[in-house]
């Protein structure tokens, strides 16, 4: 699998080249965001705002009313949680051109729970005008800030840092509203988002040696959530629906497809996984993920207990089954 | 323009009459409505005089006398949502804008838009009203209101936001803030202080009423935020602390302009001026609401001597 080294640093400066109107805004986390290629680059287009979100916030809105659209730069925790007021009533309520480039989903860090945002979806899904997605790898990175660049309004991009696997080609951009259809299958529709998504791929593939099929979507706009393509998955999946997200699952993903199927009157069994109603604790992705049960492993467990039948599937047959795990050790997170 | 030209006393009798006409009618509503915010016309009404009269350089209203229903919060392809800021003229690189944070103080806004002619004299009559965009709490579609500024402190950084982007234009006109003093309690006040002075943010200056009231009474037992001076200096502000009833220092005041530097004006101000009877209700002046039909009473006849002055 290829491996993409910093993929938003380098999109951020091509894409900034043909949008003048692009400003990048940032808490003291700028080679941490990946904004410091940008700074090197626009220095004139990039403002420091030091340790204080809540203002950097309530600054981008009056920059966006004059017709700049600044690219807040933070970890999503600090957006989310901290200035959620700021960002209620100094972007969303006014419906300003504000992108929320919000790093650290979930367990992607080991900075613990003050940096894990794992309640950020929720959050921002629960704003009315805000748009909402999720990055799953380095083409919907490459992709994103030009996919949501036509939204007339405020938009809070879940944002990948570091190294990030290609799961989907290149010339496949991410498009919001659309889902991407990795596999079809009829006994189960398995929806997933962010990071959780190349788990699924392998704990898909293992189980359809075992027999079983799957419908996989992944999943990167969450709001607005109307895609046919999600409501078709469910309504052809004979033992029921599976989604698996990096966050709580309560709000997240899973939430919004429990509110997709029964606003449409469908009945099928929702296994939500994902973390449930809990905080998780500062340790490194592999562990938590697996912890948690947003692992590969964790989806076969889960699709087992909805086949009501052990598939067999121990855990050295998925890893010698897939491509090598991307190495990841070795790479010290900064904060 | 409404910038007056002509003698210092032609525009400070004007602003004398139109302080006068905004704190007779916020208790002429007060007194309709069994409640209102008094103490806050009382302290505010020279202040926004000046501010209206002579220091903003301000375009002709562009809103209808009559304000429009409530149709519409801002969303994509909305395209009945409207500003309040219309009233206070249109955009135009040269001419001042004006952002209104304590939105509590709403009914003085309307009031003080009515006294300048930008708001119809019967405006008031919808104050509150279900359906109506003159809410006790302005919002943005509320007359001479640019944004939504209800969260206080959330002003002073939307204004922020708004001051730089006329820099990086290079825009001639300023940015005026309106504030109460009990925001300087909020930490964003003072993340945007910061922030303001360290990008250089010097075409925008902030009128305070420092009243020394908020909520639960007064603001040295609630939470101090004295020496509000010196903080503002080490924060990086060019201040000016004057008396807020004296329309020629707050005038003055708005010249203070330092390159480099926000301004911010002190205006320490009483908030039972002009309505002495005010003053038995202190420590809690935030909302009046009558208790008794005596103190009503006393009330109309504090109006009758209002209007007749």
């Amino acid at each position: 699998m290829e491996m993409v080294q910093r993929p938003h640093a380098r999109n951020l400066v091509r894409f900034a080249a043909n949008h003048p109107e692009l400003l990048v805004l940032s808490a003291d986390l700028t080679s941490s965001c990946e904004a410091d290629d940008f700074r090197e680059t626009y220095p004139a287009r990039f403002f420091s705002f030091g340790m204080a979100e809540q203002n950097m916030v309530g600054f981008a809105g009056g920059l966006a009313r004059e017709g700049f659209v600044p690219y807040v730069h933070t970890f999503a925790v600090f957006i989310c949680r901290r200035a959620l007021d700021q960002v209620a009533m100094s972007i969303a309520y006014p419906n300003l051109r504000v992108r929320l480039i919000g790093f650290l989903p979930g367990v992607t860090t080991p900075g613990g729970v003050t940096h894990q945002a794992i309640d950020d979806v929720a959050l921002m899904r629960a704003l009315p005008n805000m748009t909402v997605t999720d990055c799953g790898d380095a083409t919907d990175v490459e992709s994103v800030l030009d996919a949501v660049h036509p939204v007339d309004g405020p938009v809070y991009v879940r944002m990948l840092r570091g190294e990030v696997p290609r799961l989907f080609p290149r010339d496949e951009p991410l498009q919001i509203g659309k889902a991407r259809t990795l596999r079809r299958g009829t006994d189960l529709a398995v929806i997933t988002s962010g990071i959780c998504t190349e788990e699924a791929v392998r704990a898909i593939a293992a189980a359809e040696r075992r027999g079983l099929s799957a419908t996989h979507l992944h999943v990167s706009t969450l709001k607005p959530f109307d895609d046919p393509q999600v409501i078709d998955a469910v309504q052809t999946a004979r033992l029921g629906v599976i989604t698996l997200e990096n966050h709580s699952t309560i709000g997240g993903l899973g939430s919004a497809t429990a509110e997709l199927m029964a606003g449409a009157g469908v009945g099928r069994k929702l296994v939500r996984l994902g973390l449930r109603d809990c905080y998780a604790h500062g340790a490194s992705r592999t562990y938590l993920m697996r912890e948690y049960g947003l692992d590969a492993l964790g989806l076969l467990r889960a699709i087992e207990e909805l086949a009501g039948e052990s598939l067999g599937v121990r855990e050295e047959d998925l890893a010698a089954a897939e491509p090598p795990e991307p190495v990841r050790g070795g790479v010290v997170e900064d904060l | 323009m409404t910038r007056h030209n002509g003698t210092a006393d032609d525009w400070q009798a004007r602003a004398a009459r139109m302080a006068r006409g905004v704190r007779r009618r916020v208790l002429e509503h007060t007194l309709r409505n069994n409640g209102g915010y008094l103490s806050q016309a009382c302290s505010s009404a020279e202040i926004l005089a000046a501010l209206y009269l002579k220091v903003m350089r301000l375009g002709p209203s562009q809103g209808p006398l009559v304000p429009g229903p409530f149709v519409a919060t801002p969303r994509a392809g909305e395209l009945r949502a409207f500003t309040g800021a219309d009233y206070n003229g249109q955009r135009a690189p040269e001419l001042d804008r004006f952002i209104f944070s304590p939105v509590h103080y709403a009914l003085v806004l309307y009031s003080a838009l009515i006294e300048v002619g930008r708001l119809g004299d019967c405006a008031l009559d919808d104050f509150n009203k279900d359906g109506s965009t003159l809410e006790m709490i302005g919002a943005e579609h509320s007359p001479g209101h640019e944004i939504t500024a209800g969260s206080l402190a959330q002003a002073i950084s939307q204004a922020g936001g708004i001051a730089l982007a006329r820099k990086l234009r290079g825009d001639t006109g300023r940015v005026w803030v309106f504030m109460s003093d009990g925001e300087f309690q909020e930490g964003q006040t003072w993340e945007a202080f910061a922030a303001l002075s360290y990008h250089s943010v010097d075409n925008l200056g902030v009128y305070i009423d420092a009243n020394g009231q908020q909520c639960d009474g007064k603001i040295d037992d609630v939470m101090r935020i004295e020496p509000l001076r010196a903080r503002l200096e080490a924060f990086g502000a060019r201040v000016e602390e004057v008396d807020g009833h004296d329309l020629e220092a707050l005038a003055s005041a708005g010249e203070g302009f330092a390159p480099g530097r926000p301004l911010a004006v002190i205006c320490r101000t009483d908030p039972c001026r002009g309505l002495a009877l005010l003053e038995e209700r202190r420590p809690r002046l935030h909302y009046v609401r009558f208790k008794s039909e005596a103190e009503r009473e006393a009330y109309r006849r504090a109006l009758v001597d209002l209007s007749e002055a």
